[in-house]
């Protein structure tokens, strides 16, 4: 029997698929993603029945979010702020804080992104299971912050992934992630159950 | 405490042992020529009573007529320390040589240079950018990029 041996690639050609991996998606993303909103749009017509059924999985849904934890610079440490016992955010039911995408809802996206670290993000969005949202926390994660002309700096994370809910401030302070995370309440429970 | 040494003192000593090097001395600072860096370099790690075994720090400024590397020295023995810096006019392709051989913490710093500012090190191993991407246009971090 033949063992197949996994080739490792040269570090020559593992920078090469880098850079091709990040100025491909760099190309790609030159307009913004438009944030989902079609649940405010759409005629919430639903027979009685559905709209209880709907209601209370929506409900439990948004009083049990895992989130992710994707802190990449400043903002992180005010999201870790808020998972500590003065702005506790456990009350919510956010209490353990995912490292793998495969188990969480919601991905905050905490501090500055940049070109480099972008493939990344993608990837990690992609693996998440739906239902999942994303909040932009910070002014770096809305458009860029003070960094936006910057050569390495991606103008909003809203370039790579669609976003929800974004929290100004710089750093925004715990209450106020805690006020975004009652925003994406609001948005779980008001989506049905036929626009996914 | 540690102390800075003179500049104009080692500026003098270097003159008598490399008398082209061009060694110049501030009060904290050394100047050299970049052509005879390496072996400054080698003199102020090996000689005993200067002993600069530790480099805390590699960077690059651009003056608009020219590049200068400086290298923040100390000696652990002795507790002092020195700067030391290089000139290279050229402007498009910048050349220094590498102080690899003599102290390893150069090896990401030399990169990091290279990186932002575009200054290749002769002699080290593997010189390619640390921070951006490959195939990245262009030295971010010089005068006249943007």
């Amino acid at each position: 029997m033949e063992v197949e041996r996994y080739e490792v690639p040269s570090a020559k050609e593992i920078d090469a698929a880098e850079a091709l991996r990040i100025r491909s998606l760099r190309e790609a993303s030159q307009q913004p993603i438009p944030d989902p909103d079609s649940w405010l749009e759409e005629e919430i017509r639903r027979n009685v029945l559905v709209t209880t059924v709907d209601y209370v999985l929506d409900w439990a849904r948004s009083r049990s979010i895992f989130p992710l934890m994707f802190g990449l610079a400043c903002c992180a440490f005010e999201m870790i702020a808020t998972a500590t016992s003065r702005f506790d955010i456990s009350r919510f039911g956010m209490d353990i804080f995912r490292w793998s995408p495969r188990q969480a809802d919601l991905m905050i996206v905490a501090g500055t992104l940049t070109w480099k670290m972008a493939p990344a993000v993608k990837l990690v969005y992609e693996q998440m299971a739906e239902p999942k949202w994303v909040i932009a926390m910070g002014a770096c994660a809305i458009s860029g912050g003070t960094f936006r002309e910057s050569y390495s700096v991606v103008p909003g994370v809203n370039r790579i992934v669609p976003v929800d809910v974004y929290v100004p401030g710089c750093p925004p302070r715990p209450e106020g992630l805690i006020y975004g995370i009652t925003k994406i309440h609001e948005k779980i429970i008001k989506a049905s159950i036929k626009s996914g | 405490m540690t102390v800075a040494l003179n500049g104009e003192e080692i500026a003098k000593r270097i003159a008598e042992v490399f008398p082209d090097s061009g060694a110049a001395g501030d009060e904290v600072t050394v100047v050299v020529n970049s052509d005879s860096l390496y072996q400054v370099a080698e003199f102020l790690k090996n000689t005993s009573g200067l002993d600069f075994d530790y480099l805390n720090n590699l960077t690059a400024v651009d003056y608009l007529d020219y590049f200068e590397v400086v290298y923040h020295l100390s000696s652990l023995k002795h507790n002092h320390s020195l700067v030391l810096k290089t000139r290279c006019c050229d402007r498009e392709e910048p050349v220094v040589a590498s102080v690899v051989g003599l102290w390893r913490a150069a090896d990401l710093q030399e990169r990091e240079v290279y990186d932002l500012m575009g200054i290749t090190f002769e002699g080290h191993p593997n010189l390619k950018r640390l921070f951006l991407w490959e195939g990245f246009d262009g030295h971010p971090l010089r005068r006249d990029y943007l």
